[in-house]
């Protein structure tokens, strides 16, 4: 509340300092301490035992950047909220006026966050894999009408189980 | 050479200070890890470890001597620098937030003058906070996000399909989440009209309800759920479904790597803790402790710090019944819970808070609070 000091700030730095050294310290001693008998099957990517297959480096689900850049818009739209929640008591304090000018334009805000949520949830950002599911779904429910079918047919003794 | 030592000197406190409290948070996190096997045990009718020490205390001192003593492997096809980066990011994250950590009370009945070259002149109050920094809250949010990069770093340079995916997952679940504990502190900060975490207590300590838990209970659940996301804890545990991904992100790690990430995670799990405790549950005060010891004393300072452990405790505990308890997470529920649940709510909340708060001054029911550093 005294203006900004820098000097506020210095533990961050120390914190910093024990912090990474301690991590760093710990990468060097693991690499100094323990046994060195590397083999090539060691060294391979883990996968189930088998020889890998391919590259891992491989193309992913546009549904993971899709998520990125909308998280991007809406963070930075609650950080900008952030000010107006460390102000607005003191805006009531001041003026009963300015607080209630605030509280208006805040609602308008956070109008216009909410209509951009709702637009990018119908455009679906945030569905996953419905496609697979509903194949999924549709998979299964002819597997089960296959199985009733079946029931059926046994009950009626139109087959017959061989023993 | 006095004034040497005069500038020296609170650079080897802030040093010892930083030291104490990095000793501290590590305690709790090795037996956080202790606890956690003995509670699940117990959860699954099996005793637990016990056969490290008496009822099993020595184990986290056996774990850390078997992880230093284990072979370090970096796959052939990994990007070795980040491969090697991608622990120490992620742990030095999850470390830093410790400097906003209000512990407990300032101390200032202690009079410093005993200190050799005067150094204790002009100093009255021992704060037993590291820093005392305006923007708390954004700086704990801010930095334990940038964990995503550990994360995610390690996923992609191990080279390894398991760790692509658990790395993916990982980031993108928790850049969901934050955005819902974003505007789930969002309440807190309002009625207290500050970010700095001393400043919210002191809020919560001149406020009608003592605890924020009871004006924001719905910002308080938000948070909380979220919290659980964000440490990639169960139920939220996809980017390490056993399952399906092996071990997640972290597969291709072996030694004090893979002791890195475990650490990293048990500290965040700490700091969330923390800052639920700070934001909802009044953090170290304890209602009526005034009245028998003075504020500002050691007695008063030691029996705060002591209810703050025990309200991250619970929390912690919390954390490994739910873990014993509920299943996991598919990966589409995930998203839309977070995004179409989670993140509306959270809004909704911030509203509800706005025009309680507008209401509230108009009608001139509110009363200054008496909080500032």
């Amino acid at each position: 509340m005294n203006g900004f000091n820098l000097m506020d700030y210095a533990p961050i730095l120390v914190m910093f300092i024990v912090a990474f050294g301690f991590a760093a310290s710990q990468v060097v001693v693991t690499q100094l301490i323990g046994p060195k008998k590397k083999t090539a099957t060691k060294l391979m990517p883990y996968e189930c035992g088998k020889d890998p297959v391919g590259s891992a480096r491989d193309r992913f689900s546009i549904k993971f950047y899709n998520v990125a850049v909308v998280f991007l818009l809406f963070d930075i739209e609650v950080l900008f909220m952030v000010p107006f929640a460390v102000a607005f008591k003191a805006l009531f304090k001041e003026n009963v006026t300015y607080g209630t000018i605030a509280f208006v334009e805040i609602i308008v805000f956070i109008a216009t966050l909410v209509i951009g949520l709702i637009y990018a949830w119908k455009k679906g950002t945030f569905d996953w894999n419905v496609q697979a599911r509903a194949e999924a779904k549709a998979e299964a429910k002819a597997l089960k009408e296959k199985k009733l079918q079946r029931v059926e047919e046994l009950k009626r003794g139109e087959i017959k189980i061989a023993a | 050479m006095e004034q040497v030592i005069k500038t020296v000197f609170p650079i080897v406190v802030l040093f010892a200070g930083a030291t104490v409290a990095f000793g501290a948070v590590m305690g709790v996190v090795a037996y956080t890890v202790l606890a956690e096997r003995k509670v699940l045990g117990w959860l699954q009718g099996r005793i637990g470890p016990n056969r490290v020490g008496p009822w099993g205390v020595l184990q986290p001192f056996a774990d850390l001597f078997k992880f230093i003593f284990k072979e370090d492997i970096a796959p052939d096809k990994s990007t070795k620098f980040v491969y090697y980066l991608a622990p120490i990011v992620a742990v030095t994250a999850a470390l830093i937030p410790m400097v906003v950590y209000p512990f407990g009370p300032p101390i200032i009945s202690v009079d410093w003058s005993f200190l050799p070259f005067g150094l204790g002149e002009g100093i009255s109050r021992l704060p037993l906070v590291l820093a005392q920094i305006d923007v708390g809250v954004l700086f704990v949010l801010g930095v334990t996000s940038v964990g995503v990069y550990g994360i995610a770093l390690a996923g992609w340079s191990s080279n390894s399909k398991y760790s692509l995916m658990g790395g993916l997952r990982s980031s993108a679940q928790m850049i969901s989440y934050e955005l819902a504990m974003g505007a789930s502190v969002l309440g807190v900060v309002m009625l207290s009209g500050s970010l700095n975490l001393s400043d919210i207590i002191c809020a919560q300590i001149y406020s009608p309800y003592k605890w924020f838990i009871i004006p924001q209970f719905i910002g308080f659940l938000v948070f909380l759920i979220s919290a659980f996301a964000e440490t990639n804890r169960v139920p939220f545990d996809l980017p390490e479904a056993e399952t399906e991904l092996v071990a997640g992100f972290h597969t291709e790690y072996s030694a004090l790597k893979f002791a890195l990430f475990f650490m990293a995670e048990y500290v965040n799990m700490f700091t969330v803790s923390v800052m639920c405790v700070t934001l909802f549950l009044g953090g170290w005060y304890v209602p009526g402790l005034s009245h028998i010891f003075q504020f500002g004393t050691i007695p008063y300072a030691l029996i705060s710090v002591g209810a703050f452990f025990l309200k991250i405790f619970l929390f912690l505990f919390l954390y490994i019944w739910i873990r014993g308890t509920l299943p996991r997470f598919r990966f589409d529920q995930l998203m839309s819970f977070g995004w179409k649940f989670l993140l509306p709510v959270a809004i909704a909340n911030v509203i509800l808070t706005i025009v309680a708060i507008w209401a509230w001054n108009v009608m001139g029911w509110s009363q200054a609070v008496p909080c500032s550093n």
